[in-house]
């Protein structure tokens, strides 16, 4: 657009026009302000009514909205003290559940699956698509002759291993067709797409066979299958950025191959780890669903605890509840903060090449 | 390969189990249970028998407006069928189509049924309205989101980490902050409510404002993870792309459309193949928001499930659940080979 050649355009015109390439016009400008303020009070109002909910009396909540502190109403710490004063117990022992359960399935998952994502990155297998078939079968009938026959658990498991051995052997040279790497990648990533519930309950009747219902140790293990496949998938794509060199010159100077992977890939991956980790976390801190069938009481976490809440005998108790929300949120919050840099990079690493 | 055996100890060996348990009635004693095989009794029951109401949805005579609709996405299934058929023809590749193909027709056939003659859908129908629904409106909403902080604003940081926020809050948080804020007498907006006549009105009894609702809550979530895996994108972009079309005179649509777009279509493809995968298993928003009630109108099929197990039967519940995992599967299947490979392939 000439401007020498428009000399008196209205204040209407200037409104649309760009002063320059790295700016942009001022209706623009008010628009796009105006949506993401608008998306910022979206976003933080929900927070801002848990927050002051946690100060009101029974009265200031019931009796209709009141907005501000100290104007409207007086905050009070009666739901604070409530929880952490007269009955932290029950709030306490969640809290360290979880914090258990998500640090361990977190750093089980991460140390599990980066290895796992290391080898599908460096070393290629070959296994055969039959003998997987094969041993799938075995399994499979193993199951069944449990669950249907009412065979003992062990030797059955030990008999169908021993089947598919024999059977591996006479039969492997006949199975043609390979798996490569990209399809055990695949797969491991395909495993998101189950969904818990079609699983749960299995595990649940596992769990109970070995009596491992309500305790950590179960809550651990589950998670940190579920968790597998993301960090598998964003792992591999990491490690396959990183050049390979590095790697083989460590090698000829007599490097084992989990010396490599200790001292020289894992300490280059420290983004992704950290991406990694944090989603991981977030996805085990915050899971429902399966914490619902394998814990009860004793190995109870903190979405259980907030879910349980809803069924007291005096209606929900919003503002007890808004406390323990907003105790359970602070620590993600805060942590994501200072690495969301991190996630946003590592995902996009993983969303490119996946 | 530690991994490898996990995932089939916890997979592969639960999904033969779960199946085995869909074929079967069980019978909880005190302490132990008893199996019985009853074949596809359980599925029969969900598509076919009594449970059909919960699962597919009520059955009315189809009207007109139904007909024309399954009529319509028949016909316009099977002309992009024949297209493909009759421009090149693999046979794996056409099993593929002729299952979206198949699923696709049913699914029209199911919602002229239930919906557009006037009666609910089941809780397939309430699922597939939060995946695709819910989905779509997170999508262009992280898009625009992430654009906007693109521009040359200030404080952009501020705003990357305002929105980031909502992701990291429990799933079960959100239900109850959105229980509170969305109550007409006690909430925050109900003045607002009854300045617009609807101060007695209460969304949870009402069927669409449920479901509404939880989509509001759902987004409010979800809509951080997309913006920021998007916003990466978009600063991925080179610059110079972009400056070279507007000096070209490009307007900021075409900018978008044809520079912008295609370099980001990768990340935003893959990104929303992990969203639709998590949408499918929405159960904490229904269960705090409204229990999946009214009736069932805002109930997910995870959620369906789980209630089936707090009856007790767990035939059912591991049916519902080995459905949802096939719609899921063609969904995500469908999805990944028809739209992320295509349109890669495309660019």
């Amino acid at each position: 657009m000439n401007h020498a050649a428009m000399p008196n355009r209205t204040v209407l015109q200037k409104l649309f026009e760009r002063p320059s390439i790295h700016t942009m016009a001022p209706a623009t400008k008010i628009v796009v302000y105006g949506i993401l303020l608008f998306w910022t009070v979206f976003v933080v109002f929900p927070i801002y009514w848990l927050l002051i909910t946690s100060f009101k009396e029974a009265a200031d909540v019931n009796g209709g909205p009141v907005y501000l502190p100290w104007i409207d109403f007086q905050p009070s710490l009666h739901a604070w003290k409530e929880l952490f004063v007269f009955d932290y117990k029950d709030t306490l022992k969640a809290y360290v559940n979880s914090i258990i359960i998500a640090l361990s399935s977190t750093l089980l998952s991460i140390l599990i699956g980066s290895m796992a994502a290391y080898a599908l990155a460096r070393i290629e297998y070959k296994p055969k698509f039959g003998t997987i078939l094969l041993f799938i079968a075995c399994m499979a009938g193993a199951v069944v002759a449990i669950a249907r026959l009412g065979a003992d658990l062990w030797p059955t498991l030990a008999a169908a291993l021993g089947v598919f051995y024999f059977l591996a052997r006479v039969l492997s040279r006949h199975f043609k067709l390979v798996v490569g790497n990209g399809d055990i990648l695949f797969w491991m990533i395909s495993q998101r797409i189950l969904a818990p519930i079609v699983v749960v309950v299995p595990i649940y009747l596992m769990f109970q066979n070995v009596r491992l219902l309500d305790t950590h140790i179960a809550i651990i293990l589950t998670y940190s299958v579920v968790n597998l496949p993301i960090v598998v998938w964003l792992m591999y794509d990491f490690f396959k950025s990183i050049p390979i060199d590095l790697e083989e010159s460590a090698q000829l100077d007599g490097a084992s191959r989990l010396m490599v992977f200790w001292d020289i890939v894992l300490p280059l991956s420290k983004t992704g780890l950290a991406a990694t980790t944090l989603l991981v976390m977030i996805l085990a801190w915050n899971e429902y669903l399966l914490a619902l069938f394998l814990s009860t009481s004793r190995a109870q976490t903190m979405p259980i605890l907030v879910a349980a809440m809803n069924a007291g005998e005096r209606g929900i108790l919003w503002w007890s509840m808004s406390v323990v929300i907003i105790v359970m949120i602070i620590p993600v919050v805060l942590m994501a903060i200072i690495l969301q840099r991190f996630i946003a990079k590592g995902l996009l690493l993983g969303a490119v090449k996946g | 390969m530690p991994a490898v055996v996990m995932i089939l100890v916890f997979s592969i060996f639960p999904l033969v189990a779960s199946l085995i348990i869909a074929f079967s009635r069980i019978r909880l004693r005190s302490g132990s249970y008893q199996v019985r095989w009853v074949g596809l009794k359980n599925f029969e029951k969900q598509i076919f028998g009594s449970e059909q109401f919960h699962f597919l949805g009520t059955f009315a005579p189809i009207s007109v407006a139904g007909w024309m609709l399954a009529i319509g996405a028949t016909a316009g299934i099977l002309w992009w069928l024949y297209r493909y058929a009759s421009r090149r023809f693999t046979l794996v590749g056409f099993t593929g189509r002729l299952i979206t193909a198949a699923f696709g027709i049913g699914l029209a056939f199911l919602f002229a049924a239930t919906l557009f003659s006037g009666k609910q859908f089941g809780t397939l129908g309430v699922t597939l309205f939060y995946v695709f629904i819910g989905c779509g409106i997170q999508f262009i909403i992280g898009l625009g989101l992430a654009f906007l902080c693109t521009q040359p604003v200030r404080g952009r940081n501020i705003f990357r980490v305002v929105f980031f926020v909502p992701m990291m809050i429990t799933p079960i948080g959100v239900g109850y902050a959105f229980r509170m804020i969305a109550d007409t007498t006690k909430g925050p907006f109900s003045p607002l409510w009854q300045w617009v006549g609807l101060g007695e009105f209460s969304w949870a009894a009402d069927a669409w404002a449920a479901r509404i609702f939880i989509v509001v809550g759902d987004s409010w979530q979800w809509i951080p993870f997309i913006f920021v895996v998007l916003l990466a994108a978009l600063e991925n972009v080179p610059r110079d792309f972009v400056e070279a079309a507007e000096v070209d005179g490009a307007s900021g649509w075409e900018i978008f459309r044809d520079v912008t777009w295609p370099q980001i279509l990768p990340v935003a493809a893959t990104v929303m193949l992990i969203r639709v995968i998590e949408a499918f298993k929405i159960v904490d928003l229904p269960n705090i928001m409204t229990s999946g009630g009214p009736g069932i109108a805002t109930e997910s099929m995870t959620l369906h499930s789980l209630f089936a197990w707090r009856a007790l039967d767990l035939g059912q519940s591991a049916a519902v659940a080995y459905l949802l995992l096939f719609v899921t599967v063609v969904v995500c299947v469908s999805f990944f080979n028809l739209v992320v490979l295509g349109r890669i392939r495309k660019s």
